[in-house]
Formats: structure tokens, C-alpha cells, sequence
């Protein structure tokens, strides 16, 4: 009797209470996906439908110290292209072929951009012409995914005159993507490669905008804008640097296409870096968008290695220009006073031990002062202090007055000079065995040649020392505070008596022909073996070091010219910068005030 | 000759506004950002709609006699069309490699199997009915089982798991309602169990010991006993063979229905998508028509299987209630005919019909949110397709006739 209608009754109670129960369970099953997990698919929602397309803030403004523009932003376009997988990124890259120029190897290069960030447009071209641009706006219809974009573009006004300085920005790579992770930068962005632009990237940066498109279940883009509120991207805030531009750019007339080799001046109280060359130089707007690659090879193929930044990154032997820090050291421990005389003097050279050392000049140079042998740059009379001071102060020494040390300027990958550590006894035993050298090493030490190769910025740095009290300067490129160490300490009739000396280096004695109408121009010129022959002789490197005016130095400046002879060419390169900068530089904008 | 049935409004003005809930999401399905075939689709489901009112009407007509005598040719025609449909059937969309379409001269005319549903429960309704006691043993199932089987292996052979399930289903409620005891139900399941859990050793061992347990409480015939002990250690044992059998679709829907996100790019992202759409809807959903996910293509089948995240998405929560107390309401007065009948076989008919569409509600909604297995069956009333749309509504027609003669409120004799 199972149809007995209570049995049915029952059953339908039953049939009834299941059907609640499954209902209210469906129920809260959507009562967890729809109000508790709401948030959680709602953001995956979103990311389903809405592609970024990332909007370049504008890279600050890079300006010199009178507010001239170093570098700037010009407008540009990115082309790039929304795929939803590799395949069709590659179909989508061979239509395009079809309009506009691209090559196998540009196609691999969008393709690897790709696979870095799928979600994120692949750049084609992110320096597209004009030209170009208008071209694939007629196209658009057939290209679904692809955005123009239009992107500010780094411009540098005076191209190669400011490349040993601001450097050039370029895509970022593999290796900076890593590195960089945790600071947030994606694949296809622009970053700094070189100079102040990698040196400052973080200022530089600004932060990117973005706008959203959407798209549909194949990256199809259905909505351009307004799909949801775009992120305007944060222009970076201008920086201001030390550079003097005109005189950057006068420096850089100076060496012209000719001259080789590496110029630094700097305000001696603050360090602040007003001009700053490597010649050659190249043209950094070429990199920006991508370098063509015959201009790269053309840079990599030059003998005269235009990429190297020669100013800090070059090391030579400072030759003469380091005679000064053997006077230091030596007016220092009060071995000698600049009117001592040595006790041997000058016939053209002397004898040491077995050897027997030249002086430059064979005629001789008869007994000297120590400010005399300054002027005259007389190697006996230093070898003889040399000699005098020891192989263990004159390594200690060198290295108080920063010879080990780089100059700390604010730019990336300075070179650490080279030169012993101490105690030079461990060093030289190290080197060349205990029985390998001799107390001869200091000789060679005490002019500036040996185990001593500096930078020309490392140079400029040592020299504001003795332009101002003692304390050198770091060079900055960027306006900061100034900050000054004390290298050596000496009273201040030593240090007028120094400055007088170098001031009579250009007045009577080894750069006299570089003497600058109504102003006393001193320095101390350094003309260093460079280990290269030509026609049997060996080529030297020029140097000259110095700063004007003798008496209140407004300005340090280093030349150094590659194979460039005697030192007293590069005295009269670093005498034209110094009479340029003092008499064109009204006095106002000497101040380290900012504009 | 003129027909007086007194209508069961509650029950056709339900069917009514689910019909034109699911007519609207049909239209909302079709508005997509890139138009599709699926854009005006909608005109045809309110055809199908139209239809099937009409077919609902004509099946109101009969009297239960009639349909008592029809059961058995209706079953037969539709075993042989099952049968031909596994030499002419054609695939159609998401499930093109399958049979289950009957087409004529290349236009598809519909889905056989939709009507053969009806069939089924008619058979059983009749084989059920016409026992004095309800079935007390396994070889007393024999006759329910043969009625079930022979479709349902045709039907498997499509292959078609979703209407297969939905076969299973209607076979236990209706065993259910016939009065078969709870243990039964559970030993004539037990294979199947069996074959769900032979993946965890544990799990399955439990089971067997439960099992056992049963079967000594119970005290089915001895061969009996032996018979369902050794069916789920032969199911248990089997069961990764079988695996093996399976079509790869087939095993990676079953995987990913334990786990989608093993596999979000292909039938994992269904699933996914499907959960996103319902998931982001919230409270009011994105709004009518305006739902993201389906205009932008993530949503798969929107108009089809994937009809209730449509629902979800943009009309939200309180949409979703809407819709599920729509179909709770129309069960409970469908389960209300059911009790109410007047002879085992109306009231074995009517409960065997609703019982078809709450499996294809259970399995479908639940599918949507990840709680069964991907297996393609329609929501009744809401998916687009003609055959099924029809069968609803024949349902309906057959269940307004039941509850008229239930009540008796319908002259015995209308033909």
C-alpha cells in the first residue's frame, strides 16, 4: 500500500524538505562566491576585460646652472601592439610588414618583449616617425590590437657636446629588469644608461600613467578610453645640475673632432662640476628609441673609444701634476721648506744606487728651492725629496691625499685610480718579491710616474685642495650641499707659497706660454709616458692641472689630452677654459646659489 | 468535443515568468561588444516559448488514461530513435563530436533525447505504477532498471554524460516516490559510489565497510547480497580501467572539476569564468545586459549552459534568489500534484517530471559554481534550445492535466 495517500503525504514532506535543503544550499553557495568573495572576483573581472597601456611620464628636465636645458622631453610616438598569444603576435607583425618597414630581427625583438609581459602592449617601434605614424592610422582597421601612443621623447639640445655628462637613456634589458625588480620597472620601459641620466634615473623616472582599454575574451581592443579612469602619469621633477652649458660647450669647441682625451673643471669651494668632456663624444639623441646599429658599430669600431668616459673612467699617469702632492706630503711631515735646497743639484739627472735618473730637461736645471723645482718641474730636485720622505710616507701620503681613492663624482662606473697600498713595503714585496725592487721605486714615485695611474676628475679633485686649504671638494654634477674633506693640513704661508709656485709655473716656467692677460693663472702641467710608440719615440700623455686666480681660485681645471705630447699643450687648452669661464662668466653666476 | 480542465495557474504562471526570465537572458546573452550568431537568437527562444505554450495546451487535453496508454509506444519510438540517432545523429556546437542531434537533409531539427526524457518517465511512471507493492528487492528493480537502461546506454553511446546523469536521477527519485526503502536506494547505488571512490583507497574502504555493514542490517536475498558486495569491489577495482576508457575531454573534465585551477586555459577556464562572472555580480550585479564577462566573450556557451552566470553577473545576488525561488516555488507545487494525485501512476508521472528538471537545475547551477562536473545539460526554461524548451513546456501541459484530474477537476474522458 505504498500509494496510500499518507504514505504519499509522507514522501512529499520528504520530497519537499529536500528540495528546500538543496535550495538553500545553492543559495548560500552564491552567497559565498557573489558577497564574501565579491572583491577577489570582481578585481579578476577586471583584469580579464581592462589591458594597461602603460602612459611614459615625461623624464625631468635636466637643466645647467643658469637654467639652459641639458635635456628635455620632445613629443614622440610609441607603436606598439595587444596580442593574446605568441602566434598571433607574429601574424599580427607580418600583416604589419606589409605597411610599414620591419625586419626579422626587429619582429624577435617584439616578440621577446612579449613573452617578458604578454599582458602588456609589445612595442614595435618606440620611436616612430611621423611618417610612419600616419601610415598605420589609415591601416588601423586591420590591426585590432595595435596602440599609438604618443610619448614623451628624451631630446638633448646640444647632442654630443653634453654626452660625457647626461649620457642617454634606452630600453631596459634583461640584466636591469632583474635587478631593478623590486623598484617596479616592466619590460619596453625607457631607463638611464649612462651619465646622469643612469646616475639620477631614480629622480629622473617619474611615474608612469596608465590608460585602459578593454578587450574581449581574444585581446581584441572594444574600447579605447573610458573603460575606466586612466592614471595620468607623474612627470619627474626638473633637476638642476652645476654644469655650466656655455662652458661645457666652449670646452667642448676646444678639443674639436682632433684632440683626444678628457677635460674637467670645478668650482674649488663646492666641487660643483661646471664643465665635463670626453673627446671624442658621441650624439646621445641617436640612442634614444633604439640606436641604429651601423651608428653603434661605428662607436664600437673607433680606435679613440668614444663610448669610454675618458674624464673618469680613463687612468693615466699624472706625471708632473703629481710633483705637488710629493711637495705636500713633504712641507707636510716638515722634511722640506720651499726654500730648501736638495744636496745634490740639477746637471740633467742623477745618480741612485746603479741607476741613473734623467731629469727632462738635459741642460739641467742647478740647485733649486722646492718652489723653484715646482716652477721648473725639475725632477732631480724631486727625486731627491722623494728619496727624502721615504716609500712608506710617499704611498701613505698619496693615499691621505686621495691617489687610491675615486672622486666620488656623481656620475656612474668612475674609475678607482691606481696606485699602492699601504704599507708600500707589503706591496712592493707582494708585487715584485722582496728582493724585486728597491727603495729606486720612490724616485719614480716622487714624479708622478710608477704605480700611479689617476683619473683626470681625481686629479681636478686634488687640486681644489691646494686652490682652497687643504680640504678637496667632491665633484658634483647635481647641485647638493658641498662636501669637502680635509687631505692635508698646512699653514697658510705654505699654501701662498705653493700657490705662488704654480702660479709661477704658468708665469715663467713649463706652461709660460699659456699666460692669460689680467689674470694670474696657476697650475702645474704633467706630460707622462703613455707606453705607446710612434716612429720609435714613445707617445706622452699631456696634463696640466691648475686653477685661477692664483690668489682667489674661482675655477680648478684638468686637462688631459691622449698622446697629446707635451703638457703645455694641454696648459694652453686649460688656459683658453679658465680665461673663457672667468672673463665670459659675469661674477653673479659664480655664486653656488641656485637660479 | 469540448475540454473543460481547470488550469493550475500557480503552476503555468510560474512556468510563465521563468520562461520570460530565461527569454530575457537569452537576449541578454546575445549582447556582446563583438555581435555574434547568439545576437538574435533570442526571437527564436520566444518562438520556441510560443511552442511550446501551444504544445503544453495540447498535452493538457488528454486525459491521464490516455497518456497511461501512450506510455509504452511513446517509449518504444523513442528507444528506435535513440537507436538511429547512433548512426544519422550530428554533433552541434560545444559538443560537436556527439550524436545526439537529429537532422534532416543538414538542417539539425532537434534533440531527440530532450523528448525522450518524457518518454522514460512516462515508461517508469506505467511499470512503477502497476506494482501492488513497491519494489523490496534487487530483482524486484529489474523491470524499473530494463525501462531506464536500454536509453540510457543509448544515450551513453552518444556519448552524452549530461543526460545520462539526468537519466540516473529521474530512475532514483522515482524509486524514491514508488516507496522503495531508503537502504534499497542506497545498495542499488552502491556501485556507482564504488566507482566515484575507488580514486582514494581509504575512502573506499570505508565505504565498503559501511557497506557491509548495511547489507547485514538490511538482509537483502543472499545472492543478492553477494551480488552488490562484489558489484563495488568489482567497481572499486575496476574503476582506473574504466578511467583509462574514458575519452581524454572526458577525464580532464572530471579532473578539473576536482581541481579547475589545475587547467585555466581550457575546461578549467569555463569553470573559472564562469565563477568570475557570477563572483564579481555581488549584490545587483553589473546591470541587464551589461555584464562584462559575457560581452566580452570570457564567459563560454552564455546562452546555452552557461546561461545562469549571465544571471549572476548582472543581476546579482538578489537575481540569483529570484531565479532559484522561482524554481523552488514551481517543485514544491509540481511535488504538491504529485501527493495529491488520485493513482500511483499520475502521481509517479508528475514527480517523475519534476524530478527531471531539478536534476537538470541541480547539475547545471551547480556546474556554474564549481560544485559538479562540467557535463552540459540545459537549465530548464533559461537555455536556449528548442527540443528542451518544448519538453518543458510538454511537461508543464502533462502536469496541468495531473493536477486538474488530481483534483478532479477535469472530465475523465477528453480526447
Amino acid at each position: 500500500m505504498s500509494f496510500h495517500p499518507n504514505d504519499v503525504q509522507r514522501r512529499g514532506r520528504v520530497a519537499s524538505g529536500l528540495l528546500a535543503a538543496t535550495f538553500l544550499f545553492l543559495l548560500g553557495s552564491f552567497f559565498r562566491t557573489q558577497i564574501l568573495q565579491h572583491a577577489q572576483y570582481v578585481l579578476q573581472s577586471e583584469e580579464n576585460r581592462l589591458r594597461e597601456v602603460p602612459l611614459a611620464a615625461p623624464r625631468g628636465v635636466i637643466y645647467d646652472r643658469r637654467g639652459a636645458i641639458i635635456a628635455e622631453n620632445v613629443p614622440g610616438y610609441t607603436v606598439s601592439l595587444l596580442s593574446p598569444r605568441e602566434d598571433s603576435l607574429r601574424a599580427a607583425l607580418k600583416r604589419l610588414g606589409g605597411t610599414v618597414p620591419i625586419n626579422d630581427a626587429e619582429s624577435d625583438a617584439v616578440v621577446r618583449r612579449y613573452r617578458r609581459n604578454p599582458n602588456r602592449p609589445a612595442v614595435i617601434f618606440a620611436d616612430a616617425s611621423f611618417d610612419l605614424v600616419s601610415q598605420l592610422e589609415e591601416h588601423r582597421i586591420e590591426f585590432p590590437g595595435l596602440i599609438i601612443q604618443a610619448t614623451p621623447k628624451r631630446y638633448y639640445p646640444d647632442g654630443a657636446a653634453v654626452a660625457s655628462l647626461v649620457g642617454y637613456t634606452g630600453e631596459i634589458n634583461e640584466g636591469e629588469l632583474v635587478s631593478l625588480a623590486a623598484q617596479g620597472y616592466k619590460a619596453g620601459q625607457q631607463i638611464g644608461k649612462a651619465g646622469i641620466e643612469k646616475q639620477y634615473e631614480k629622480r629622473l623616472r617619474g611615474r608612469e600613467g596608465v590608460r585602459f582599454v578593454e578587450v574581449d575574451a581574444r585581446n581584441r581592443v572594444v574600447k579605447e578610453a573610458g573603460a575606466r579612469q586612466d592614471i595620468s602619469p607623474d612627470p619627474a621633477q626638473p633637476l638642476y645640475t652645476n654644469i655650466d652649458l656655455d662652458l661645457q660647450k666652449f670646452v667642448v669647441g676646444i678639443f674639436g673632432d682632433s684632440l683626444e682625451g678628457a677635460a674637467v673643471a670645478l668650482e674649488p669651494r663646492t666641487g660643483e662640476v661646471l664643465a665635463l668632456h670626453s673627446a671624442p663624444s658621441f650624439d646621445p639623441n641617436r640612442f634614444i628609441g633604439g640606436i641604429p646599429l651601423d651608428y653603434w658599430r661605428s662607436l664600437m669600431d673607433d680606435p679613440r673609444r668614444p663610448l669610454a668616459n675618458k674624464a673618469i673612467q680613463g687612468r693615466y699617469p699624472p706625471g708632473s701634476t703629481w710633483k705637488l702632492a710629493t711637495a705636500v706630503i713633504g712641507l707636510q711631515e716638515g722634511l722640506v721648506k720651499l726654500d730648501d735646497h736638495m744636496p745634490v743639484p740639477c746637471t740633467g739627472g742623477m745618480q741612485y744606487g746603479n741607476r741613473y735618473f734623467k731629469c727632462y730637461d738635459k741642460r739641467g736645471h742647478g740647485s733649486l728651492s722646492l718652489s723653484e723645482a715646482i716652477e721648473k718641474s725639475c725632477d732631480v730636485y724631486f727625486y731627491q725629496l722623494g728619496t727624502k720622505i721615504g716609500i712608506m710616507k710617499l704611498v701613505a701620503g698619496g693615499i691621505a691625499l686621495g691617489g687610491r681613492e675615486r672622486s666620488g663624482i656623481d656620475l656612474p662606473a668612475e674609475m678607482r685610480p691606481i696606485f699602492p697600498t699601504a704599507p708600500a713595503t707589503e706591496y712592493f714585496n707582494r708585487r715584485y718579491g722582496v728582493r724585486g725592487w728597491s727603495s729606486a721605486v720612490s724616485l719614480n714615485l716622487a714624479i708622478g710616474q710608477g704605480e700611479n695611474s689617476q683619473t683626470v676628475v681625481n686629479m681636478a679633485r686634488f687640486y681644489t685642495a691646494l686652490a682652497t686649504d687643504g680640504s678637496a671638494a667632491r665633484p658634483q654634477v647635481v647641485r647638493a650641499p658641498p662636501d669637502r674633506e680635509r687631505i692635508f693640513q698646512l699653514d697658510s704661508v705654505q699654501m701662498a707659497g705653493l700657490r705662488a709656485a704654480l702660479a709661477g709655473v704658468v708665469s715663467r716656467g713649463t706652461a709660460a706660454a699659456s699666460r692669460i692677460q689680467g689674470i694670474v693663472l696657476a697650475g702645474k702641467t704633467g706630460t707622462a709616458q703613455s707606453g705607446r710608440f710612434k716612429g720609435g719615440a714613445e707617445l706622452n700623455h699631456a696634463w696640466f692641472v691648475g686653477f685661477a686666480p692664483a690668489d682667489d681660485p674661482k675655477i680648478v681645471v684638468a686637462v688631459m689630452l691622449e698622446f697629446g705630447g707635451h703638457g703645455t699643450r694641454a696648459a694652453h687648452i686649460a688656459a683658453k677654459i679658465i680665461e673663457h669661464y672667468l672673463k665670459a662668466t659675469p661674477q653673479q653666476f659664480l655664486s653656488t646659489d641656485g637660479p | 468535443m469540448k475540454a473543460r480542465v481547470a488550469t493550475d495557474w500557480p503552476l503555468v504562471l510560474l512556468a510563465l515568468s521563468l520562461s520570460s526570465f530565461g527569454v530575457s537572458m537569452v537576449f541578454s546573452a546575445g549582447q556582446t561588444d563583438v555581435p555574434t550568431l547568439v545576437t538574435h537568437l533570442w526571437h527564436n527562444q520566444l518562438a520556441w516559448v510560443a511552442l511550446g505554450i501551444a504544445a503544453a495546451y495540447l498535452a493538457s487535453r488528454p486525459s491521464v488514461r490516455f497518456l497511461d496508454w501512450a506510455a509504452t509506444p511513446a517509449y518504444a519510438g523513442a528507444c528506435v530513435v535513440l537507436l538511429i540517432l547512433l548512426f544519422v545523429g550530428k554533433g552541434a556546437g560545444t559538443a560537436a563530436s556527439t550524436k545526439s542531434w537529429l537532422a534532416i537533409g543538414g538542417m539539425r531539427i532537434g534533440q531527440p533525447s530532450e523528448l525522450a526524457k518524457i518518454a522514460v518517465v512516462l515508461m517508469l511512471a506505467k511499470v512503477l505504477g502497476a506494482r501492488k507493492q513497491p519494489p523490496k528487492s534487487l530483482i524486484d528493480l529489474w523491470q524499473p532498471a530494463l525501462v531506464v537502461g536500454v536509453p540510457w546506454l543509448l544515450i551513453m553511446l552518444q556519448p552524452d554524460l549530461g543526460t545520462g546523469i539526468v537519466f540516473v536521477g529521474i530512475f532514483f527519485a522515482m524509486l524514491f516516490w514508488s516507496g522503495v526503502s531508503w537502504p534499497l536506494l542506497v545498495l542499488v547505488a552502491s556501485p556507482a559510489v564504488s566507482l566515484v571512490l575507488a580514486f582514494s583507497t581509504g575512502l573506499w574502504g570505508a565505504w565498503f565497510l559501511l557497506l557491509l555493514g548495511l547489507v547485514l542490517w538490511y538482509k537483502p536475498y543472499i545472492v543478492e547480497g553477494v551480488l552488490i558486495v562484489s558489484a563495488n569491489v568489482v567497481m572499486g577495482v575496476v574503476a582506473p580501467i574504466v578511467w583509462e576508457k574514458l575519452n581524454p575531454y572526458q577525464q580532464r573534465r572530471l579532473l578539473v572539476f576536482l581541481d579547475p585551477s589545475t587547467d585555466p586555459q581550457r575546461s578549467g577556464y569555463h569553470v573559472i569564468q564562469s565563477q568570475v562572472a557570477i563572483g564579481s555580480g555581488g549584490w545587483l550585479g553589473k546591470g541587464f545586459t551589461l555584464g562584462t564577462q559575457k560581452r566580452l566573450a570570457f564567459l563560454p556557451a552564455q546562452h546555452t549552459d552557461f546561461i545562469f552566470p549571465v544571471v549572476g553577473e548582472e543581476l546579482g545576488f538578489i537575481g540569483v534568489t529570484v531565479a532559484l525561488t522561482l524554481f523552488l516555488l514551481l517543485f514544491l507545487r509540481c511535488v504538491r500534484i504529485a501527493a495529491r494525485s488520485a493513482d500511483p501512476f499520475s502521481s509517479l508521472l508528475a514527480f517523475g517530471l519534476v524530478s527531471t528538471w531539478f536534476v537538470h537545475v541541480l547539475v547545471n547551477v551547480g556546474m556554474t559554481l564549481n560544485l559538479m562536473p562540467i557535463t552540459g545539460i540545459p537549465l530548464p526554461f533559461f537555455s536556449y534550445g528548442g527540443s528542451f524548451m518544448l519538453a518543458c513546456w510538454l511537461g508543464v501541459g502533462i502536469l496541468v492535466r495531473l493536477s486538474a484530474e488530481g483534483r478532479g477537476r477535469a472530465d475523465s474522458l477528453v480526447i
